[in-house]
């Protein structure tokens, strides 16, 4: 069968929209371990979509940067933060600061706002996936709300992750992605970032028992 | 010309590596100054090289090297050298102490090495896309260096900079991809759309809403690496915590990179928006980190922290110099870029050697530091009145062109600028007077520490206050015509 423009298009709004949904049960999401199957299961979303527009667009760069997400968030980092939390010994539930109905309210007033902010620059981009720019930007501040309200480090690193893979499903929806030697680079900053984080946090472990962030609040100004 | 580019980055990148293959040895240190130097060789080759033959493009036009650029490198390369001269004899003390072991000197001198280069890849790269993954890489290379003495609050400060510059940082990329965005729409994809020396050419038609969009985002992720207030919150934490060579580096060269990028976006927004949109944003947070700052200079306890603080305010005064803009305003930016850089650095030289001398970073613990030593308490004394900006020092010369072009364009913001330096200088100097003369009944210490460079750097601040050679004028204002 012969996958037509259209309906390629369709597919596309239909993953931004699992994309959108994948956010929400992040933010909404107790349990570590699935939070970071959920992180895995967004880079797939991520790494089909890109696939879908470097199909239909015929930009070859972009059928590298879904292998390269699905090497690396689908399964490189996936594995390394369940490596983490098996070695460390992480808690499976967290609190989050703020309860989910709040939270999930909190989330729809970002999205709103994602919407407006994203207009002009859908207007400017000339690309079929323009309508998901507001998407996506909504995944980055649902990322950063995550990182927000969640005390705990393992979480907050998931969140900082997540609004990589939202900034990378930004890039291609308004303009088929950055060019290849940046999103290497990007792609390399981000694997370095988590081998750092993995050695700190059994620093942090080593010092304080714990990878409650809340141990990591002494420093105020008085 | 090729050649001298390569061995800029060359140097660090593959001195980066050797010293982290090599493990820690005696000489270790020592090849790090060794590889500094080199750098600095080079970069002063490449200096030589633009001022004979005018700014150059090259690899493909994927690095350039302007008046603006070339001087940033020259100043890097040479505060990255008298560092780690300096961090020789500190970092040996620290480790016969026992608070260092012989792995984490290792990881010091191997990423001090890569944090080099990386700043020097931000500066020369022509591609706004490398200039954020260098940026990112700053970062990244210098967290585990804040966290090197493994304490509770210096992993603390470390846990704080990784995520608060990684966060603010991504914001930047999604300005970059907005930069992107419009660029293409004039220079079609490709790498070609994301070099700055094209978008520079074309800037005038590149699509303005969003543009202003994408300045936001920049403003909102570099700022948080210039330490801009709001988003200021992880650069006293890192500065006090890591070691001093460290904070050195981190206050007298990251902060100045990251607003080296926060410019060089300044300038395509400014062509693209053709109004003082940019322009208003940079001076409104300059002022606000400065008002802030000096407020929180006089309850801060820790020395570390509080001339952390101090480069706070001073970058914030630059982003007003640049904010303003026009021939004299950015000039003065530039200077003051210069000699914050030099003078800053040398302080926390001095401060480094008084708080090992001593044992504590508490101010109020730290007394007569003349009587026990007389070249720290001097050159403390001697860095402290340079960066209060008293004449004759560099600093002085600065910022009395910053003001003098404020009260001529925005004659609103001088009173709040002047209150806000007068502020500081109650603050630094009331606490910095007691530590230096005040009584004290520790001994005299046997050995004068070696303090060269902190004299090499404040002769030159006092140079720069007095005379500026003609060459060095002539560069600043060719750099000030880039600026705008």
């Amino acid at each position: 069968m012969m996958l037509t423009p259209e309906l390629v298009g369709q597919i596309i709004n239909l993953l931004a929209a699992v994309m959108l949904l994948i956010s929400f049960a992040m933010i909404a999401q107790r349990r570590v371990i699935t939070l970071v199957d959920l992180f895995a299961l967004q880079g797939f979303v991520l790494m089909l979509s890109t696939g879908f527009v470097a199909y239909t667009t015929g930009q070859t760069h972009l059928w590298y940067s879904a292998g390269i997400t699905l090497l690396l968030k689908v399964l490189l980092l996936p594995w390394i933060l369940h490596r983490l939390i098996r070695k460390l010994n992480v808690k499976w539930e967290f609190e989050g600061l703020i309860n989910v109905p709040t939270t999930m309210l909190l989330g729809i007033v970002l999205v709103i706002l994602s919407f407006n902010l994203a207009l002009p620059i859908a207007r400017v981009a000339g690309t079929i996936t323009r309508g998901t720019v507001g998407i996506a930007l909504a995944a980055v501040l649902l990322a950063f709300l995550m990182m927000i309200i969640r005390s705990k480090a393992i979480p907050q690193v998931i969140g900082f992750l997540a609004m990589e893979n939202a900034l990378f499903f930004a890039a291609t929806a308004a303009t088929y992605g950055m060019p290849m030697v940046v999103e290497l680079g990007i792609a390399l900053d981000v694997l370095v970032g988590v081998v750092i984080l993995g050695v700190f946090f059994f620093q942090i472990r080593e010092r304080f028992d714990s990878l409650d962030i809340h141990h990591l609040e002494k420093l105020k100004e008085e | 010309m090729n050649g001298q580019i390569a061995a800029v980055l060359g140097i660090p990148l593959v001195g980066g590596v050797i010293l982290a293959a090599l493990g820690h040895r005696r000489q270790a240190a020592e090849i790090n100054i060794v590889l500094s130097a080199l750098t600095f060789l080079a970069s002063a080759a490449l200096v030589a090289h633009v001022i004979g033959e005018g700014p150059f493009a090259t690899f493909g036009n994927q690095f350039f090297v302007d008046s603006l650029n070339v001087f940033l490198v020259a100043l890097t390369a040479f505060v990255a050298l008298t560092t780690a001269i300096f961090s020789r004899p500190y970092m040996r003390i620290e480790e016969e102490r026992g608070k260092l072991t012989a792995g984490r000197l290792r990881l010091f001198h191997s990423m001090y090495q890569l944090f080099t280069f990386t700043m020097l890849l931000v500066l020369l790269t022509n591609n706004l896309g490398v200039l954020w993954v260098a940026t990112e890489a700053a970062t990244l290379t210098t967290v585990l260096l804040v966290s090197l003495y493994r304490t509770p609050a210096s992993l603390e400060a470390a846990w704080k900079y990784f995520i608060l510059c990684g966060v603010g940082i991504a914001q930047a990329l999604f300005g970059t991809i907005l930069v992107y965005l419009a660029a293409q729409k004039v220079l079609g994809s490709g790498m070609d759309a994301l070099l700055w020396t094209e978008l520079a050419r074309v800037r005038g038609a590149l699509e303005p809403t969003v543009m202003s969009l994408a300045f936001v985002f920049l403003l909102v992720g570099y700022g948080t690496k210039v330490g801009l207030v709001p988003v200021h919150n992880w650069l006293p934490d890192a500065h006090a915590e890591g070691p001093t060579p460290v904070s050195a580096v981190l206050s007298g060269l990251l902060l100045n990179v990251a607003l080296y990028a926060l410019v060089r976006c300044k300038v395509l927004a400014d062509g693209a928006l053709g109004t003082g949109f940019a322009g208003e944003l940079l001076m409104g947070f300059g002022l606000l980190s400065v008002v802030v700052a000096a407020f929180f200079l006089s309850r801060q306890r820790d020395i570390k922290r509080m001339f952390a603080y101090s480069s706070i305010e001073h970058m914030g005064l630059i982003t007003f110099a640049f904010g303003m803009g026009g021939p004299v305003a950015s000039f003065a930016g530039l200077l003051h870029m210069t000699v914050h850089s030099l003078t800053k650095s040398a302080i926390f030289f001095a401060v480094g050697h008084a708080a090992q001398k001593t044992g504590t970073q508490l101010m109020e613990d730290i007394r007569g530091l003349v009587r026990v030593s007389p070249t720290v308490g001097w050159s403390l004394m001697l860095g402290t009145v340079a960066i209060l900006g008293l004449p004759p020092f560099g600093v002085f010369a600065s910022e009395f062109l910053i003001l003098t072009t404020a009260m001529r364009e925005h004659p609103w913001a001088t009173p709040i600028l002047l209150v806000s330096l007068a502020v500081a200088f109650a603050a630094i100097f009331s606490k910095v007077q007691p530590m230096v003369f005040g009584e004290t009944n520790a001994n005299r210490l046997p050995h004068p520490p070696a303090l060269l460079p902190v004299f090499v750097h404040l002769a030159a601040t006092l140079v720069l206050g007095l005379y500026i050679p003609p060459y060095l004028a002539q560069w600043y204002r060719e750099a000030a015509k880039l600026i705008g």
